[in-house]
């Protein structure tokens, strides 16, 4: 994330792993552990949703000839820059959805602080108003990681996703996630050309605007 | 584990019952609490309680029937002002309003 690399690109990547997250996350609506849980964990999804949305308003500025929709909605598969860990699909396995939840969080914590003190003031702001919300996901991802820490299906969760939790950083942030994870720098899952796991949930994504007709407003 | 929640609205307003939820400890509590009273900024503050905390009374024995004792019989303002606009504010008529209070109006 260092501010060589022109700002639509560093918001267009961090967008599709918050647009993918939330669409992840809000499959469980419905089906969740139970009630009280199905609501907030929804309600995160919708967080980090808007969080893509703000993203990709600014990238669309950048790149011109384009919106927010079209950025999340009509590129091809294999143009989305999201990490491989956001992809997996984990419903109905809720330890490691969670293990997820508590990785993708306490990475994001590290990019978030980092991108706050970016060379451009817009994203540094966006940045800024996103930490104010994670502030809660992580209380949320926290009190998870309280609950479940003695479990052996989480702790399994957790020691296989977590090369791909490294590979949502940028190399020179990997270190700060490690410390805090409490867990050794290994080789990380790198973002690559989305795979057929992605290509499904995109087919999902996209089908309603897909099908509509050429200049339907919304 | 079952929580009462209580929502204030604005700074100073008392706290009113909002619902209820369950959750297996008070970090679960906090951040269920938070999600559904104040996340559209609904509540200023909240009162996040264990339903087992909260004492609960509900039986008030009133054997002999003793509605003297209630401040309710002695309600009279209401009629007050209404004999004072009727007859005017001079002592002598509020005096008199105060003595004898006008009939009940519908």
């Amino acid at each position: 994330m260092t501010s060589a690399r022109p700002r639509a690109d560093v918001a267009l990547e961090l967008a599709d792993d918050e647009l993918i997250v939330g669409w992840r996350n809000s499959e469980w609506t419905g089906i969740a552990p139970f009630l009280e849980e199905d609501v907030a964990f929804s309600s995160i999804a919708q967080n980090e949703i808007g969080h893509a949305r703000a993203l990709y308003d600014l990238a669309a500025r950048d790149l011109g000839a384009t919106d927010a929709d079209a950025l999340a909605f009509d590129r091809r598969p294999e143009e989305y820059r999201c990490a491989p860990l956001v992809q997996l699909r984990l419903v109905p396995d809720w330890a490691r959805t969670i293990a997820r939840h508590v990785l993708y969080e306490t990475a994001d914590a590290v990019r978030i602080a980092a991108l706050k003190e970016h060379g451009d003031a817009e994203l540094a702001g966006i940045a800024a108003k996103i930490e104010r919300e994670e502030a809660y996901h992580r209380l949320h991802a926290e009190m998870w990681l309280a609950r479940l820490r003695e479990e052996e299906r989480f702790t399994t969760a957790v020691e296989e996703l977590w090369p791909h939790a490294l590979g949502l950083l940028d190399p020179e942030l990997r270190p700060a996630l490690a410390e805090r994870v409490g867990r050794p720098e290994v080789e990380a899952v790198e973002r690559s050309e989305p795979g057929k796991e992605f290509a499904e949930l995109w087919e999902e994504m996209t089908m309603v605007r897909r099908s509509a007709p050429v200049g339907a407003q919304w | 584990m079952i929580w009462e929640v209580f929502r204030q609205e604005r700074k100073g307003q008392a706290f009113v019952h909002g619902g209820s939820f369950h959750a297996p400890n008070r970090a679960f509590a906090e951040a269920y609490a938070r999600e559904f009273y104040a996340r559209r900024q609904e509540s200023v503050a909240l009162w996040v309680v264990p339903r087992e905390e909260i004492m609960s009374i509900e039986e008030f024995p009133d054997e002999f029937d003793l509605k003297y004792r209630r401040v309710d019989g002695y309600s009279i303002k209401g009629r007050l002002k209404e004999a004072r606009a009727r007859v005017g504010l001079t002592e002598r008529a509020h005096a008199d309003a105060a003595a004898s209070p006008a009939p009940e109006r519908a």
